[in-house]
């Protein structure tokens, strides 16, 4: 084998072995928030993955777990949140408590 | 001018003395458009009358929510008006949402400190009441525009959230 078609080989295996070594990507989940409407309102993920509410209104708006994480949205805008525990949980916007979205998380 | 409307909306605003309705009267598009403004800017001028005397942190941070939400939707609102073509048109329910917040803003003037602060949190309970029921059973029903109707549906649904935020803040302050 000549040593740039060993390079060649190498270019491919490497990036394959680090992928190999990753058994699930993390993923990114997109909620909308449309006039006033968390969508999907229920989410299920796993640790490691990233919630990116995309807000379409001209208000702002949270994403608030009582007592734990808060992420706010200005109008137009996205925000997002990296998962870091397992659990089930409701969420809600602070400004407007009306808006309610649940989370599955698992390990 | 007794209307229909304005008599549902002054019932709502003073549980008695609620004039005679006559039937089939309903607002124009271009009072809807007006009545759904001028309920927004007087919630704007109660917010800032807030912020000038509150020094409760929850207070002044739901004044300052409304403040924003209500100009932001009120932009919203003169958009569309323009894109319509429609001419706001004053009208007795304006007038008489102005008037009865012009005396809620005197009598909240006098007060001071946590008395000032729980007798504005009430006043938004109860104002925001007032003007969801107003959009839920005329406002919206009443209005022909479409986008005009949907601005108010999305209008609603903002203004039952803050009826809720007050709700809990009023709760906070007890």
């Amino acid at each position: 084998m000549s040593a740039i078609a060993l390079t060649r080989l190498l270019w491919l295996a490497v990036p394959a072995l680090v992928l190999a070594a990753v058994p699930a990507a993390a993923a990114t989940i997109q909620v909308t928030i449309d006039k006033l409407v968390f969508s999907p309102a229920n989410v299920e993920a796993k640790v490691g993955d990233t919630i990116e509410w995309v807000n379409k209104d001209v208000i702002a708006h949270t994403a608030t777990v009582k007592g734990s994480w808060e992420v706010m949205m200005p109008p137009k805008k996205s925000a997002s949140l990296t998962l870091k525990a397992a659990g089930a949980v409701d969420y809600f916007c602070r400004f407007h408590p009306n808006m309610k979205g649940h989370l599955d998380v698992s390990p | 001018m007794f209307t229909r409307y304005t008599a549902a909306l002054a019932a709502l605003l003073l549980a008695s003395a609620a004039p005679l309705a006559q039937a089939g009267d309903k607002p124009t598009d271009p009072q809807i458009a007006h009545i759904a403004y001028t309920a927004g800017v007087l919630d704007i001028e109660a917010a800032k009358q807030a912020l000038a005397k509150s020094k409760n942190k929850e207070v002044i941070d739901f004044a300052k929510d409304m403040e924003r939400d209500h100009e932001a939707v009120n932009k919203q609102a003169l958009d569309l008006v323009k894109k319509l073509k429609v001419k706001p048109e004053d009208n007795a329910t304006s007038q008489a949402l102005t008037k009865a917040a012009k005396e809620e803003r005197a009598k909240l003037a006098e007060l001071k400190g946590a008395a000032f602060d729980k007798a504005y949190i009430e006043n938004e309970v109860a104002y925001h009441k007032q003007v969801n029921g107003a959009l839920e059973t005329l406002l919206i029903p009443s209005a022909s525009n479409a986008e005009l109707k949907s601005l108010l549906e999305t209008g609603l649904k903002i203004f039952q959230g803050h009826e809720q935020h007050a709700e809990h803040v009023a709760g906070m302050l007890k």
